[in-house]
Parts: structure tokens; sequence; C-alpha cells
């Protein structure tokens, strides 16, 4: 198959391209990209469009196995693909976990046929129960990108200590779910002014920081590859950037509900109610600072679709988690990108690059014989995030009747369109 | 004044004049409890639903009397949480309680947030009869009441509530209440029982009872429970007693006007002394007694917004 | 609004003097009597009447003061909006004793029918009478006044608004709505 992108700024700063090009993919592959290119194949128009290395999320729950009735990987592909990412991590919190062979062979069986890649994520421990190492090398053989029990945080510090130094021997990130379950005791928001007025019990930052701080020590003492997942507060971006400025194998991620969403909005509406929690406002501006000063490599979704029942609850006990897949984007672009905060290059570097380098995965980007992974986007397109239009299973976002600037027209996967917006 | 507020769900969403209303049409109300026929026929033909999730025998008497002394039918729903969590949800059950036809609902129940849900969900009138550690606000009015009865006034009154603030909706609706009506009011409790950040309700925080007592026109004592010791919010009830216990000998300096209140069921010899619970200072049965009142107010005023014709009475 | 002839504040001292007068030629036990206003106006009326019965007998009748807003037939139907309650004061045991229930303007019986409902709800008087200072016409109910100050026929697009000097000056007034 043969498509060709014509008169479309590509942005590729592994490329050192910001112009306006064609680009011609043929066989999933990219076949060139320059001024002039001609085909007898397919054409897309891309005046006024803005072409990206596909975008991945390193962070994302699909449910499957175990928890179909919130998302499957089919239903969460179409999500991400519809929100540009090309490739999602999947969390292996599934039910059974991600902790043997057959479960990795059974998600990427099924992904085969989605709209995006899927790069599993094994469990740190067996059955995600936090007391025995799962069979790393067996799970990296069948395809995981890296460990987590994400969830539920590694209380055991002995574990937590042997899971780093045992995967050196791999060469993949564990990226531990940051929360002291014994801090965070049945905390249901950020332990704050809103949390005392609400009466809803509270979740302190020190229940990730004191994690964060363990876990860095302990890759300090006994190696290891650490990636720090969802960042939430201010104190976890200073953490991460000290690990850094001692030249520790320590990156970081954080999502958009982080900055632009935040304790006060919280209002015992359940879709605001996620781990961790959503902060202050002065969490957000660190964060935002540390995606721009790099210390936070990796914008993600941590899309964590929960059905109804489990949603349409007291807030107590509603599920934790939020869908993140189809807003993503638009959420960067209008609250980062148009207010002029992060440029296109660095957005890609944390949607694009980062989380490949993260997760170990080839990203050659815009190049000629590179995998066709794109993104395509209208940066001025305005939005409205509608509840009947979500893709996803699960509909529990805080951002239904946000409205937003910037909108992915098409994503393509090893050559094919697995999105396309409809234009009319 | 209009009132118009359909349900009673907290006092952080009620104006200073919507307290002040229910407090006047309170006094109105207490009368009819020392009548020979205590009973008015105002709310006749009503219908409604006590429903309890959570142990309370004085909130759920006290609604109950309410309800009978305005003529309405009351029907008492008691669940526990624990049996709601397995299988019905509490919108489930409201639904239902609502298939009902019923006219109002007051709600108790141990998650915060629970009154506003079942407000959400359904059409008849809500009130609050304790969400959590969220809000409690027909105490808070009663309390307010109390105050105002036996001082005349709450502005400018410095009223301390002591103990447990964290797992409190005595405290939360109080002090929404008090400093709406310009009370100065300060909590005092154990650090690990003041919650995060709670000065941005606009009250002090201490944790010196006795440099406090002196300076007091009110104390509000809360209930302490003996649990929280064993998540370690305080070491033993022993230490609790010495550092907070409202004992005779810790008001000694106190004004000679003090009020001691407490919301009840008290612990006697924890967090207040038998002496001082029954001594001179103490307003508790008054308490109770004007709970009927303010609660009989708030029926009153939530039922004529429920209702929907109007039909102006020709004498 | 236009003043009813001959019931300005005079006018209407006159008829209250008439109305004693007659309550305690045909109440023989004069210690036994009490009175018993409606809020508002009924109130007013029958603090009145306390004077002119001291003046008559000699006596301090005691007086009582009822809000009937809670007895009121028609609080379902309100919807929003309900009446804003006043004050119920009756200082004395109305049990056995001969009550004279006032109000200022008698019109449907809605309202003297409350008013029976509450005063029984506070012991069993031996008589209750009722006098009032305007009859209208227009009964809804089965209820007759004992004493009337004056007939005054009107029709329904009408009012009747008795004005006393505790709120401006005395007057009877007609309304055409
Ligand atoms: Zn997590």
């Amino acid at each position: 198959m043969t498509c060709l992108i014509k008169n479309v700024t590509v942005v590729d700063p592994k490329n050192k391209i910001h112009g306006t090009m064609d680009v011609l993919v043929k066989d999933g592959k990219i076949a060139d990209v320059k001024k002039g290119l001609q085909t007898d194949g397919d054409v897309v128009e891309g005046k006024g469009r803005v072409l990206v290395p596909g975008l991945v999320d390193m962070h994302v729950h699909l449910r499957e196995p175990g928890c179909e009735g919130a998302e499957t990987i089919d239903s969460g592909c179409r999500a991400a693909a519809k929100g540009g990412f090309t490739g999602v991590a999947c969390m292996p919190n599934t039910t059974p976990p991600i902790d043997s062979a057959g479960t990795v062979r059974y998600i990427l069986e099924k992904a085969k046929s989605s709209a995006c890649r899927v790069f599993p994520v094994g469990t740190i421990s067996k059955e995600r129960a936090g007391k025995e190492l799962a069979p790393f090398g067996e799970l990296i053989e069948n395809g995981v990108y890296g460990f987590t029990d994400d969830g539920s945080g590694v209380m055991d510090s002995g574990l937590m200590r042997r899971a780093l130094e045992y995967s050196k021997m791999f060469n993949k990130a564990l990226m531990p779910h940051e929360e002291d379950e014994l801090l965070s005791a049945h905390g249901a928001m950020h332990e704050g002014g809103v949390s005392t007025r609400l009466g809803i019990p509270g979740i302190p930052r020190a229940a990730e920081e004191c994690m964060m701080e363990r876990d860095i020590r302990l890759v300090k003492c006994f190696g290891g590859r650490l990636h720090i997942t969802h960042v939430s507060t201010k104190g976890g971006v200073e953490i991460i950037r000290q690990a850094k400025a001692e030249g520790l194998p320590v990156t970081g991620e954080s999502a958009p509900h982080y900055w632009t969403l935040f304790d006060k909005d919280v209002n015992f509406n359940t879709n605001f109610k996620m781990y961790p929690p959503l902060r202050t406002p002065e969490d957000g501006e660190a964060i935002i600072e540390g995606l721009k000063d790099g210390t936070l490599d990796a914008i993600v979704t941590d899309h964590a679709p929960h059905a109804e029942a489990n949603k349409d609850v007291e807030y107590n006990v509603a599920a934790f988690g939020i869908i993140g897949l189809e807003t993503s984007l638009g959420l960067v672009l209008t609250t980062l990108y148009h207010k002029k905060i992060l440029d296109l290059e660095a957005i890609i570097e944390r949607m694009s690059y980062g989380p490949c380098r993260i997760l170990g995965v080839e990203n050659q980007g815009i190049a000629k014989g590179a995998d066709a992974h794109l993104t395509l986007i209208d940066l001025e397109k305005e939005w409205i995030v509608k509840k009947e239009e979500i893709v996803s299973k699960s509909k529990n976002s805080p951002f239904i009747g946000w409205s937003l600037k910037g909108q992915v027209v098409g994503t393509m996967v090893n050559g094919i369109w697995t999105y396309q917006i409809n234009d009319d | 004044m209009e009132w118009k507020h359909k349900h009673l769900l907290t006092i952080e969403q009620l104006s200073k004049e919507d307290i002040e209303y229910i407090l006047e049409t309170a006094v109105s109300f207490k009368e009819i409890s020392v009548r020979s026929v205590k009973k008015v026929p105002t709310l006749r033909g009503k219908t409604i639903v006590n429903f309890f999730c959570e142990p309370s025998t004085r909130t759920r008497m006290s609604f109950e009397l309410a309800a009978k002394r305005l003529s309405a039918d009351m029907l008492n729903v008691v669940s526990s949480s624990s049996s709601l969590s397995k299988g019905e949800s509490l919108k489930d059950t409201a639904r239902n309680i609502e298939a009902m036809k019923v006219d109002m609902i007051i709600i108790r129940h141990s998650m915060p947030g629970s009154a506003q849900l079942l407000a959400d969900c359904v059409s008849c009138s809500v009130i609050n009869a304790g969400d959590g550690p969220h809000e409690h606000p027909t105490q808070g009015l009663l309390d307010a009441y109390t105050i105002k009865e036996k001082k005349g006034r709450i502005q400018g009154l410095k009223v301390l509530i002591v103990g447990d603030i964290a797992h409190s909706r005595v405290a939360r609706s109080n002090i929404w209440t008090l400093k709406k009506l310009g009370a100065d009011v300060t909590v005092v409790g154990p650090s690990t029982l003041i919650p995060a950040e709670i000065e941005k309700m606009g009250v002090n925080v201490s944790y010196y009872l006795d440099e406090e007592i002196p300076k007091a026109d009110v104390i509000n004592i809360l209930r302490i429970q003996r649990e929280r010791q064993d998540r370690n919010f305080f070491p033993t009830l022993r230490e609790y007693i010495q550092l907070f216990g409202v004992s005779e000998a810790r008001l000694k300096n106190a004004k000679k006007d003090l009020l001691i209140m407490h919301p009840g069921p008290a612990n006697r010899g924890v967090e207040i002394d038998p002496a001082v619970a029954d001594g001179p200072y103490s307003v508790i049965l008054d308490q109770v007694t004007n709970g009927i009142a303010v609660r009989m107010a708030v029926l009153y005023l939530v039922s004529s917004v429920g209702s929907s014709k109007k039909v102006k009475m020709k004498s | 609004m236009k003043q009813i002839n001959g019931l300005d504040k005079k006018g209407i001292q006159r008829l209250l003097v008439r109305m004693a007068h007659e309550i305690v030629e045909q109440n023989e036990d004069v210690d036994n009597l009490a009175i018993i206003g409606i809020q508002t106006g009924g109130a007013h009326l029958a603090t009145r009447m306390i004077g002119v019965l001291k003046d008559i007998t000699g006596k301090e009748l005691p007086l009582g003061i009822l809000d009937i807003s809670l007895y009121r037939d028609d609080f379902a139907e309100l919807g929003e909006g309900h009446p804003q309650l006043k004050a119920t004061d009756i200082p004395f045991d109305v049990g056995g004793k001969d009550i004279i229930l006032v109000d200022d303007v008698l019109f449907t019986g809605r309202t003297i029918r409350a008013a029976l409902d509450a005063i029984v709800d506070f012991g069993r008087p031996k008589v209750i009478q009722l006098a009032v200072l305007v009859d209208r016409g227009h009964r809804e109910f089965p209820i007759k006044a004992d004493f009337v100050g004056k007939n005054i026929p009107t029709s329904l697009q009408q009012e009747i608004y008795v004005r006393l000097k505790e709120e401006a000056d005395d007057g009877v007034f007609l309304i055409e709505k």
C-alpha cells in the first residue's frame, strides 16, 4: 500500500526537520521525505497540518484480560489511535496480571489486529502481590518492555532492592507506582485544605515522595534503571531533578490532569479521583517546569477506564483513575503549545522519543527507511470533548465539556491509517 | 426573606441570612414542644423517610419527633453502610425509596458527599443528617440556636471546639455556622487530629486547652472515638484526658458565663468530666431540646420548596 | 383603594366599644373570659379590646396571641414560598375558659377553622365565641361570628383591608382587584 502525504509541515527533532515536505509511505515504511514527491497511490493533502513521529503513551490500562467491561485491547487501541497514539505501554494490573508468559502472549496476540502497537509491561512481583519476584527473564523473552506493580506500591523494600538488582541483567526499567500505602491509608484525594473542608480522607504528598526517595536510594546502592510514574507533586519533580543531577539512571513522567486540574475541582465528583490525586496549582506549575527542563521525560495519560458502576458511587469508595487517551494531545497543545510553554519539538520528545527510549522501543522518526508510525495534527482546530464521541468503552473523563485547541487528524501505524478524522 | 433551598446538604452552601432565618423560624417551633398537644397539622399528608445507614439514636429520634410534631408520616429505614456496599448501591436504594412517593429523605451515611449524591439522583427534598466527616448541618444550627438563646448573640463570641476535629462533621458544620454568624472560632485538639490547612476555614488552631479556656465564651466538646487510639492519633486515652479532657479543675479560670456544649453521646470521664457535663455551665440538655425545634424549622422550610403548586389562602 | 364611609379611627373604636358591650352582656361570668387575637390584625384588635373591656368592667382580662400559619389547610399547595411564622403566645390555660377569638375580617372561614384547631391543641375551653370587626361574606365553611362590628357586602373581585394604627392611620378600605 502506498500513501503520499503532500505539503505537510513535518516536525521531527531527531531528524532535524521543521518544514513543508511530502512524505511517501510504502509497504509500512517511509519511502521518502522531500518536496515534490509523486505517487499513483493514495494522496492525503497535508496543507496546514503538522506531521510528527507517532506518539507513544507509556502508561495505559487496557483492562484486558479480566475487566473487559471497562475496556478491551481493541477499544483501548482505537481510543489511542483517535488520540494520535501509535503505541501504548499497557500496565499489568489485569486479571490475571501480566506475570507470566501466557498472559503476555495473549495480549500480543490480541494486539496484532488492533489500532496501535501494544507494549506490555510485566509485574515486579508474582500475582502483583508484592511478595515474590516475577519471572523477568521469561516475561522479557515473551515481549514485555518494563516492570511495575502499578496500582499498588512495592511496600517491601527488600523486594524492590532485588527487583532493581535483578533487572540489571536485562536493561529494562522498573516503573514503580510510588505509593507508601501506610501513608496514603484510605485516602481518596490530596491532603490539604480541600480534603479538610470536604471531610474526605487525604493522601499526603509524602505518600509518593517517600517511596520515590527510597527507590532512588536503592538505585544508587544497588543499580538498575528507574522510571518514576505519574509524578504529581512539586517535591516529586525536585527529587527526580536531583537524581538526574547526580547522574543516576532515573526518568520520570506526568500526565495532563496534574497540571490542568487541582484538588479544589474535586467536589465529590468521582471523575476527579485518581492515584496520585489532583494536587494544587503550585504542584502543577512545578510539573510544567519539569517538562520544560527535561526533568520529566514523558507525558503519559495513565488512561484508567472504569465501568460506570465503579464510578457512580460515593466518592470514597469509587475506583481510582480517569481515561485520557483521547484528550491528552488536545490538552497538551491547548495548555502548553498554544501558551508557548513547550514547542512542538519538546512535545514530540515527551510524547514520542522519550517514552520509546525508556521502554526500549526503536523510533527512527520521520526518516527514509523508518517504520511508518505517524501522527497528523491540526494545531488550530478547536473542538469540544463530548461524552458521546468518546471511543473508549468507559467514559470516566473529567474533561467532558472542555473546549480544546489542536486535534489529531490522522494516525498511521506501520503504514496504515488506524484513525482518520472524517473531513466533510 | 424568602427561603429557596429545596435541600439542606451543608451549612457551607447557606448564607448568613439563610442561617438567621432558620434560627428565627425555630423560635416559633420551640413553643409547640411545651404545649399539652405537642403537634401542629402543618405537614399532614407528607411522607418523610429517615434513611439511616449509620447507627445514631439521638439524631434519628430528634428528626422523628420533629416530623411527628409537624404531623408528617415518618418511616425509618435503617441499614448499615456495609450492607449497602454489598450489592445495592446508595443510589439504587434511594431510587427505590423515592419510587414509594416520599416527599423528603433525611439521610445519615458514613461517606462524605453522600447527601449530595442522593440529592442529585432523586426528585424529592434531601436533608443531610450527617455525611461521614463532612457536615451535619442541623447540629451546627442547633448549636448556634442554643448559643444565641443563652447569650443573646453570636457575633464576637469566642468559641472553642475541642477534640477530634479531623473526623468530625460536627466541627465542620459548627465552624461554617459560627463563622458566618461572626464568632471567633478556635479548634483545639491533638496535632494529629487537627486536619491539614484547617485555618483556610477561618479558624484559629491551638494545641493548648488551658491557654484557651479563660478566653472562651463557649466550649463545644467533641466525642472522642476510642478506636482513634489504635491508629496512633494519640498514644493512650489517659494521655488524651490529661491534655484535652475538660474537667472542673481545668475550668477554674473560665468566664463565669461560659457555656459547655457537647453534641452527644458523651464519653463521660473521657473528653468531658461528669461534673462538667452536669455542672452549672452545661447546656447539653438544652441542645437536645433545641434540636427538635431547629429540625422542625428545617423540615417546615424545606417542605415549602419541595411542593409545586401555589395557592394564596383567603381569610 | 377607597375608605369605607365612617370607618376611620373613631368609627373603628366605636365598633369595638359596641362589640365589647355585647360581649359583656352575653357573658355573665366576666372573670372567666379570655381574649385571643389572630396574628396580625386580630392581635392588634384583641389588645384594644382588652382596654375597652377594662373601661367597662374594671377588669384586665387575659390576652393571647395566635399565629395560625402552621394550621393552614393549604400548606401542601403553597409551593415555592411559605407563610412567615409569627409568634404564638397564650400565657394562660385555655382549659375551661370562655374564649373570645378576635380577627379583623371574616371571609371564607378558613382562618377561623385553623384558629379553632390551634386553640383546642392548647386545651379544652368551655366556650369559644368569635368577634370580627368586618364580615364581608362569601363563607366556604359553616362558620358564623357571634359579634360583628360591621357587615360589608363585597364581590369576590374586591378585598377588604383593615389598617390599624399599629401599622399606619386607622381605617377600613375596599380594594377593587
Ligand atoms: Zn499507578
